[in-house]
């Protein structure tokens, strides 16, 4: 039942991750944002979980452990809280049109499509051919980071990028070493919270979390 | 094509004359449940069409024959849409008359009369509305087609008979893109039939109706005609969703047993339907019209991505 429907299902999680992926991209509001984020991280979860069942790999438990900690629970209460010690919890982001942003999303998907396909005839995995939706998701977190004028939304960008880097290496290697998957999982813990600090000192200075006043190199 | 399946053929599409009204009701009643309202009865489309039907008609002195024509015009192509749309069973003689593109062509016929009759007075309500449904159906209509493609990619048909029975009759198995292509399908179809987050069924308030403001002007047997159709429209998109998305109790043609069977099961599925829409409708606030495109521009983004998942998950 499960060696049968397994595969099948974590295609349709890989594919419920690239819609969230184009869900962030279009979404305005900053809470909203966080929300998807932690759906995001609870979609890669389970979708590893469903992996490790599959192919009997049981260190891949584990990584879905720290998956469930950090990406569900942790960093989006850390965001909460961000967001509202900042202030900005409604905030509507007035940014690039939303249609062409999306336009520019499909084209890289097909973009990250077509350089996945000759690496996924190479790997042997169940999982190959999901690591298209892997690299396309981490454009589209890129993307976002780009595309985006407040810091929060940068910051919700940089951590689904590295949901799309975690999605990938179990797409296409059944997970890294878990000696680099607890490090990586570190420096996003510490790189949320330092960002935190930063977003404070932006806003002390400008009175917003707009990064476009970082461009300035001199006061008036 | 011999006389049972042609008497087969006469069932469905004297069944969706019949239960269009009852589905509209329907809806109705589970929105006026969900607001915590005393519902009107599940048969008042009906007594409203047969009071409609016994009015007399008034018409303005400068309509054109077109705008008498219209109703029945508009009527009769979302019947014949209705007919070829595989409701109880696939095989039907008219199910050959037009695959899913062509369908699709239908109904956009039946758009065009309908803001042609709209603008025929020449009142500002009607060139608005008219205006405002044809923004809204070249927008939907390329994302229903795209639905439809990635049904077609996976059953290698664009005959939708062919479709209901390649997806219904085959070994259960969980495609990704049907996922995708299932939400874009229903963004398309809230818009098409002028529900909520596009625009609202029940108001007639200027600024926000598009479809009431381009019937506004007619009364008696052709807004009964009107409303008789637009409730056949409403069966007819939810029938094709039915047809793509749940296909399972559908009967082959000539199987009697089976299309006698499969008639409890699309009540039941078009009951689940119709809920689950005032759930929608109830779920979410009227949109303006400027952010309509953006909404249905995600329609056709999903349609797109429906196809690139097939291509890669499934191919």
């Amino acid at each position: 039942m499960l060696q049968h429907y397994g595969p099948q299902l974590i295609n349709l999680l890989a594919a419920v991750l690239l819609l969230l992926a184009f869900a962030m991209l279009s979404q305005r509001r900053i809470l909203s944002l966080i929300n998807l984020f932690a759906a995001q991280g609870a979609v890669l979860c389970v979708a590893t979980v469903l992996v490790a069942s599959v192919t009997g790999q049981s260190h891949l438990y584990w990584s879905a452990g720290v998956t469930l900690l950090l990406k569900v629970l942790l960093l989006p209460w850390i965001l909460h809280r961000l967001i509202r010690r900042l202030n900005v919890k409604w905030d509507v982001e007035t940014l690039l049109n939303i249609p062409t942003t999306m336009l520019v999303g499909i084209v890289l998907v097909i973009l990250a499509f077509n350089l996945a396909a000759p690496i996924s005839q190479l790997a042997g995995t169940v999982t190959r051919s999901t690591l298209g939706i892997a690299m396309a998701s981490v454009l589209l977190s890129f993307l976002m980071m780009i595309t985006r004028s407040k810091a929060v939304p940068q910051v919700v960008g940089f951590l689904s990028m590295e949901n799309g880097l975690f999605f990938a290496a179990t797409a296409a290697v059944y997970g890294m070493p878990m000696v680099v998957e607890l490090g990586i999982a570190l420096d996003v813990l510490v790189a949320s919270l330092i960002l935190g600090v930063f977003l404070f000192q932006i806003r002390e200075r400008f009175d917003s979390v707009d990064t476009r006043h970082l461009e300035k190199l001199k006061e008036h | 094509m011999n006389l049972a399946d042609a008497a087969a053929q006469f069932t469905e599409l004297l069944l969706a004359l019949l239960l269009a009204p009852l589905l509209t009701g329907w809806v109705n009643q589970c929105r006026s449940w969900l607001q915590n309202r005393s519902a009107p009865g599940l048969l008042q489309p009906y007594r409203v069409l047969a009071k409609l039907f016994e009015k007399e008609v008034v018409l303005a002195h400068n309509a054109s024959p077109l705008f008498r024509a219209a109703p029945y015009l508009i009527f009769g192509c979302l019947a014949l849409s209705a007919a070829i749309v595989p409701t109880l069973a696939t095989g039907l003689p008219l199910n050959a008359a037009a695959d899913a593109i062509a369908l699709v062509g239908l109904l956009a016929v039946a758009r065009f009369f309908i803001a042609l009759a709209g603008m025929d007075i020449g009142t500002a309500f009607g060139t608005l509305g008219a205006r405002r449904e044809m923004l809204v159906g070249f927008l939907a209509e390329p994302a229903l087609l795209m639905v439809l493609f990635t049904a077609s990619l996976i059953s290698q048909s664009s005959s939708l008979s062919t479709i209901v029975d390649v997806l219904g009759h085959r070994e259960f198995a969980i495609y990704p893109s049907m996922a995708f292509a299932g939400v874009a399908f229903t963004i398309v179809s809230l818009a098409e039939n002028a529900r909520i987050p596009v625009d609202n069924p029940a108001t007639h308030l200027e600024l926000t109706m598009i479809h009431e403001a381009m019937i506004l002007e007619y009364s008696g047997r052709h807004l009964a005609m009107m409303e008789w159709a637009s409730s056949l429209k409403l069966f007819v998109y939810s029938c094709m969703g039915l047809a793509l998305f749940f296909p399972f109790g559908i009967a082959r043609g000539g199987d009697w047993l089976g299309i006698v069977l499969a008639l409890p099961v699309l009540v039941a599925k078009l009951a689940v339907g119709g809920a689950a829409l005032a759930l929608i409708e109830i779920l979410s606030a009227k949109m303006r019209i400027f952010r309509a495109p953006e909404f249905l521009g995600t329609a056709f983004l999903l349609a797109v991505l429906a196809m690139l998942v097939h291509v890669l998950l499934e191919a």
